[in-house]
């Protein structure tokens, strides 16, 4: 029997590299994105999956461990993944941010590649993300830079070199970064202007 | 010299207070902590992270730590309650329409009246009440099966309590996913602001004195270092003490408002410290005692007794052994670690552990260490009396 598996995820990038990780690890699954947390509950009922991926920093978390809590006689009953046995794959999945929700008495050897799939993906989406943060940050940090030499050399008609190396050796002269030095220039020139 | 660092949890909410306190006025540091605080999304991560050991200590449901120890929801990781951070602090609001249905039937103008407003509530109600709440086993969830319960509802054929993560609260009131709402502020208040909801009690309508958040730890952790325990006991302990008194209100709204604790103006969080309560998009207020409290009333102390109330009310509704989850209820609040931390401070300790629930109608002068205290009001809104030794 093909494995059930709905992802709640509203960022739709993310959802389809989960799908993506999913397909890779075996065709014995069927997956469903639920992009939209209005009427969730609903959605489950229809879908009814045997396992739930979820983010950890996602609020909706608390909607499933109702489910999980309360699930009555007539619906299959659901269990937190990260509750019993396995303490390795639990601790993996909580570093890297994922959480299941399973039906109760699933078999281990069905969740653990699915649960593995996903892991692999939230740590590579995190690992992008902590890239992509890191690049506009450089960025951003040479546009402040760049800025202020053109402030320097507009003020003080240096050249570029010069100019940068002004920025540079204040920068040492006060034990700060480049770019905190840069900032504030470009800070003060704007209130003077 | 260096401090040692306590990574610690918390949700967005004015509650989280002391916790801010501790860090932003230097208690913490005072006592030797590097008290670094983690704003969660939501309360089953923290949970986890607290469990798992990403966290060392959590602004926590008070019920959750009870819940654990029974067995409900979660890891099977013991879980203790240092102290309790806040006393108080929901609100209780419905859709536009209900109190329009509600002020047709003459509802009580009067915010503190539970019995009869909640006896016009369910009059005015034409089917099943969809009541949302932040947490399956919260204070919130327990207020509202209590009164609504007590008033002769049962659930889930006329009452259905479903959860719903604050900030979505508002939207769901408005998209008819859900009739009201019990919810820890600012967030009923900013429902009431987006015009989707009136407040129509404040949570201590129903029980005056309820333990809203405590402070939890591993058990393991606590056995493994009493010293730190104790430091962040002292530390949280006096912010409590420095947000008891009125003239702090303003730095103490200033301080939370900020982007990466609740993100919220500071006039919404000093009006909740103020106990002021606004109920309608009109702007109509009401004063509320005690609406939050952090100190007063020894609003810190952990009751064994509140731990058995809330063991007695998730087993009757879990279908447990009542026996079995009271002694597990009175193992995880730890006054004997609050009175080894804080008796060497001259912290005013109530002479007993556990105590009648909802027997005091009015602040009362009890025997305490320093030789008297002041207790209550902590009646339930049906004056009903909870024995501990024998909880019903």
């Amino acid at each position: 029997m093909r494995l059930k598996i709905a992802v709640i995820e509203q960022d739709r990038d993310r959802a389809l590299q989960i799908v993506d990780g999913l397909a890779e690890a075996g065709d014995g699954y069927e997956v469903a994105v639920i992009g939209d947390v209005a009427g969730l509950e609903r959605r489950l009922k229809a879908l009814d999956p045997d396992l739930v991926l979820i983010d950890l920093e996602d609020p909706t978390r608390d909607v499933l461990e109702e489910l999980a809590l309360v699930s009555g006689s007539t619906e299959r009953p659901v269990a937190m993944f990260v509750d019993r046995t396995d303490d390795t794959l639990t601790r993996a999945a909580i570093e890297a941010g994922v959480s299941a929700y399973v039906v109760d008495g699933l078999r281990r050897d069905r969740i653990k590649p699915v649960l593995d799939a996903a892991i692999a993906r939230f740590n590579l989406f995190s690992r992008m993300r902590r890239e992509l943060d890191a690049t506009k940050a450089a960025l951003a940090e040479r546009k402040t830079i760049d800025k202020a030499k053109g402030l320097l050399m507009a003020a003080k008609g240096l050249s570029e070199e010069e100019a940068y190396a002004l920025l540079r050796k204040t920068a040492m002269d006060q034990g700060r970064k480049i770019h905190d030095v840069a900032a504030a220039l470009v800070t003060a020139s704007e209130l003077l202007r | 010299m260096s401090r040692t660092v306590v990574d610690c949890g918390f949700l967005a909410l004015v509650d989280c207070a002391p916790l801010v306190i501790a860090r932003e006025m230097g208690f913490a540091a005072e006592e030797g902590l590097d008290l670094v605080l983690h704003r969660e999304a939501s309360w089953s991560a923290l949970r986890d992270k607290l469990a798992l050991e990403r966290l060392t200590a959590a602004h926590m449901l008070s019920p959750v730590p009870v819940a654990m120890s029974m067995g409900i929801g979660g890891l099977a990781v013991p879980i203790d309650a240092l102290m309790v951070l806040s006393v108080n602090g929901n609100t209780i609001g419905v859709s536009g329409s209900l109190a329009a249905a509600m002020r047709a039937r003459g509802v009580a103008n009067d915010v503190m009246a539970a019995e009869s407003v909640g006896r016009t509530l369910i009059a005015a109600a034409e089917r099943q009440l969809r009541v949302g709440v932040p947490f399956p086993v919260s204070m919130h969830a327990e207020l509202l099966y209590y009164w609504l319960g007590g008033l002769g509802l049962t659930a889930p054929q006329d009452l259905r309590v479903r959860t719903v993560p604050p900030p979505r609260m508002a939207q769901a009131m408005a998209e008819g996913e859900i009739d009201a709402f019990c919810v820890g502020e600012p967030w009923g208040s900013l429902a009431v602001e987006a015009g989707v909801a009136e407040i129509i009690l404040p949570g201590c309508a129903i029980w005056r004195f309820a333990p809203e958040k405590v402070l939890a730890v591993r058990r393991a952790w606590v056995t493994a270092e009493p010293e730190i325990a104790i430091a962040l006991m002292r530390a949280v302990w006096r912010a409590g003490r420095w947000l008891a008194d009125p003239a702090h209100r303003v730095t103490a709204s200033e301080l939370l408002a900020a982007p990466h604790y609740l993100d919220v103006a500071a006039e919404r969080i000093e009006r909740v410290m103020a106990g002021r309560l606004v109920v309608t998009p009109g702007g109509a207020e009401r004063e509320v005692a005690r609406l939050v409290e952090f100190f007063d009333g020894a609003a810190t102390f952990p009751w064994r007794s509140q731990a058995v109330w809330m063991a007695s009310r998730l087993a009757a509704r879990f279908g447990l052994d009542r026996a079995e989850a009271a002694a597990a209820a009175r193992a995880c609040f730890r006054p004997d670690l609050y009175r080894a931390a804080l008796g060497p401070l001259g912290a005013d300790l109530p002479g007993a552990s556990e105590k009648l629930e909802g027997a005091l109608a009015v602040a009362t002068p009890v025997a305490s260490s320093e030789g008297e205290m002041s207790l209550g009001p902590d009646v339930f809104f049906d004056g009903q009396v909870f024995d501990p030794e024998a909880p019903s």
